[in-house]
């Protein structure tokens, strides 16, 4: 038993890369911010690694952290839409698809968001788009700006009309930022599909994404479906929407810090407090 | 003539009306019995039938090929529309009619989308499906209402927004996200009416006004109910179950709030009576046209900020 138990452990220290298939040890990819020193594909990282490389150290503060849905629908395909968020959130241990904090980055004072892939996807319900609404009203009560980053396959379909909504919600508040004068930096990471894509991820002052993510409208087995033939190469990653003109910038993850610290600073500056 | 399998008793008895009234016209006898007779029975059919219709017979209606689309409802509705084209930058897009126009004598803007009557109009309007193009055209119109202080009703009628690489390439999404934005910022009163299919974010794309209504017959959803049960039920014969379970039907989103009114459609269904299915949508837009116009600025998008701010957060 104690030896079964030692392998486990053992076994949680390696991970696999998706892309080249070697096996690395956590701490050195860790280390190297999710990056596979091997073949330098990125990996998926939850919200709290994302926090850990993008935050400055003890800055970030969380808040609305109990707000959770309430399956008002009372869905249920294959499995009732119940079972999957309490799968969800035993996984994650969190209870929806976006974390909330004030946060530091780069010395510069944010309210951040961040959506969590490994959350059904990162699938945006009505608690989702709820604390996005709040993140925006954070950032305008203490007047300094704000930084979501995206990671969400789109709209939460269990939630059917009600997560649609907040695709309006959300933007409605970004727009009431906007009018403050107040920064909003959007961050795209893969993937950023659907409804987020079609909404708050697309509204950014300046839009930021990490290279080769998957970022579109419709997702790429729909396109096929619906042409009748195969994609082209590249299509609907970031150095495609960077070249057709929906990006501002492609950041190596080492870097993201550095670059919306300076858009934060940069905009930042005339802020009446 | 297109009918559907629920319909067909319907079609049926009329048709037997006609040919007595045919007969009674040439023969000279008194049909008026029979025919009240079969008036009667058409309507109790019609009202037993349409008072609780299922969720797949809504779609169908929903989807019907005759079903009138936003330019009849302009025909009724609107007087002196001139249409405008184009979104200045790469295209017109077919699958939105835009213009200006009266509602008895109060000056509007007009947003909608438009399906085809027939295979080759269809093809012409992309099934209602637009390309970014279209909600950049919209954009443009909606600038220009707030420009000139005009009313902005919207007509919402689509299987959604069209997935293609050329949509992709040329910023669906950012398309559909700036058009949110711009249309919570529009500073004149902004009506929606849902008068078929309300796919996704193509249809939320110009549904995000100030009061938004919907047809009894129409649907609104976050995907269709064939997308969403090929991709819950990894199985496209579960949709009328994804209907049903997503909650797309009028009187479902009605409780839920995020519609504020039904409108209701002509016994069996917008399609058999055109006049009928326009007058309803008119009385309620010029209704809510009459109140919203009534506000000052600063009330209007503080009530618009209440609506979508508060909406769904008393779920939580």
């Amino acid at each position: 038993m104690a030896l079964f138990k030692r392998k486990k452990k053992e076994e949680n220290k390696w991970v696999k890369c998706k892309n080249c298939s070697e096996t690395f040890y956590v701490e050195e990819l860790e280390q190297n911010h999710w990056i596979c020193p091997n073949c330098s594909s990125y990996f998926r990282i939850s919200a709290a690694n994302r926090i850990k490389i993008t935050v400055d150290e003890g800055t970030f503060k969380e808040f609305d952290t109990r707000m959770t849905t309430k399956d008002p629908l009372e869905f249920s395909d294959l499995k009732p839409y119940k079972d999957r968020l309490k799968e969800a959130i035993a996984k994650t241990k969190r209870k929806e698809a976006v974390v909330n904090g004030v946060c530091k980055i780069d010395n510069e004072p944010c309210v951040l968001s961040v959506m969590d892939f490994s959350f059904l996807g990162g699938s945006m319900g009505y608690a989702t788009g709820e604390k996005l609404v709040r993140a925006v009203e954070k950032a305008m009560k203490l007047k300094i700006g704000l930084v979501i980053i995206s990671a969400s396959g789109g709209a939460r379909m269990q939630e059917g009309i009600l997560s649609l909504m907040q695709m309006e919600r959300v933007s409605a508040a970004l727009s009431m930022l906007s009018k403050k004068g107040l920064p909003y930096i959007s961050f795209l990471t893969d993937p950023t599909t659907g409804g987020v894509a079609a909404s708050f991820s697309m509204l950014g002052d300046i839009i930021m994404a990490e290279p080769n993510a998957l970022i579109g409208f419709a997702g790429p087995r729909v396109i096929e479906q619906t042409i009748g033939r195969g994609l082209p190469e590249g299509f609907q990653r970031s150095e495609f929407l960077l070249e057709k003109g929906f990006i501002d910038v492609i950041v190596e993850r080492k870097d993201v810090p550095k670059y919306i610290g300076k858009f934060l600073r940069f905009f930042s500056e005339n802020v009446k407090k | 003539m297109f009918v559907l399998d629920f319909e067909k008793p319907i079609y049926d008895i009329e048709e037997r009306i006609n040919s007595l009234k045919h007969m009674a016209e040439e023969k000279g006898i008194d049909v008026l019995e029979e025919i009240e007779v079969l008036e009667n029975k058409k309507n109790s059919i019609l009202e037993e039938e349409f008072n609780n219709l299922s969720i797949d017979k809504v779609i169908k209606l929903a989807r019907h090929p005759n079903r009138p689309y936003t330019l009849d409802y302009i025909k009724y509705i609107v007087n002196d529309f001139t249409e405008i084209h184009g979104d200045r930058v790469f295209a017109d897009d077919k699958a939105i009619i835009t213009g200006f126009g009266y509602i008895d004598n109060q000056k509007v803007a007009v947003l909608g989308h438009q399906k085809g009557k027939n295979t080759k109009d269809n093809l012409y309007r992309n099934f209602g499906m637009s390309n970014p193009e279209g909600y950049r055209k919209t954009q443009r119109v909606m600038k220009l209402a707030q420009k000139f202080n005009i009313p902005i009703v919207t007509f919402v009628d689509t299987p959604g927004a069209y997935p293609g690489i050329g949509a992709e390439e040329r910023g669906q999404s950012e398309a559909i996200a700036r058009n949110l934005y711009t249309m919570f910022e529009t500073e004149v009163p902004i009506i929606v009416t849902i008068t078929g299919e309300g796919g996704s974010g193509g249809a939320l794309a110009i549904s995000g006004g100030d009061v938004v209504g919907m047809l009894e017959f129409s649907i609104y959803g976050v995907i269709s109910p064939e997308g969403c049960s090929s991709i819950l039920w990894r199985d496209v014969s579960h949709s009328i179950d994804a209907a049903n379970a997503m909650k797309i039907g009028a009187k479902d989103l009605y409780k839920l709030g995020v519609i504020d009114e039904i409108i209701k459609e002509p016994l069996g269904g917008a399609h058999r009576n055109y006049e009928e299915a326009a007058l309803n949508v008119k009385k309620f837009i010029v209704k809510n046209l009459n109140e919203l116009t009534k506000l000052k600025k600063s009330a209007l998008l503080e009530r618009r900020w209440r609506k979508w701010r508060n909406m769904t957060t008393q779920l939580l």
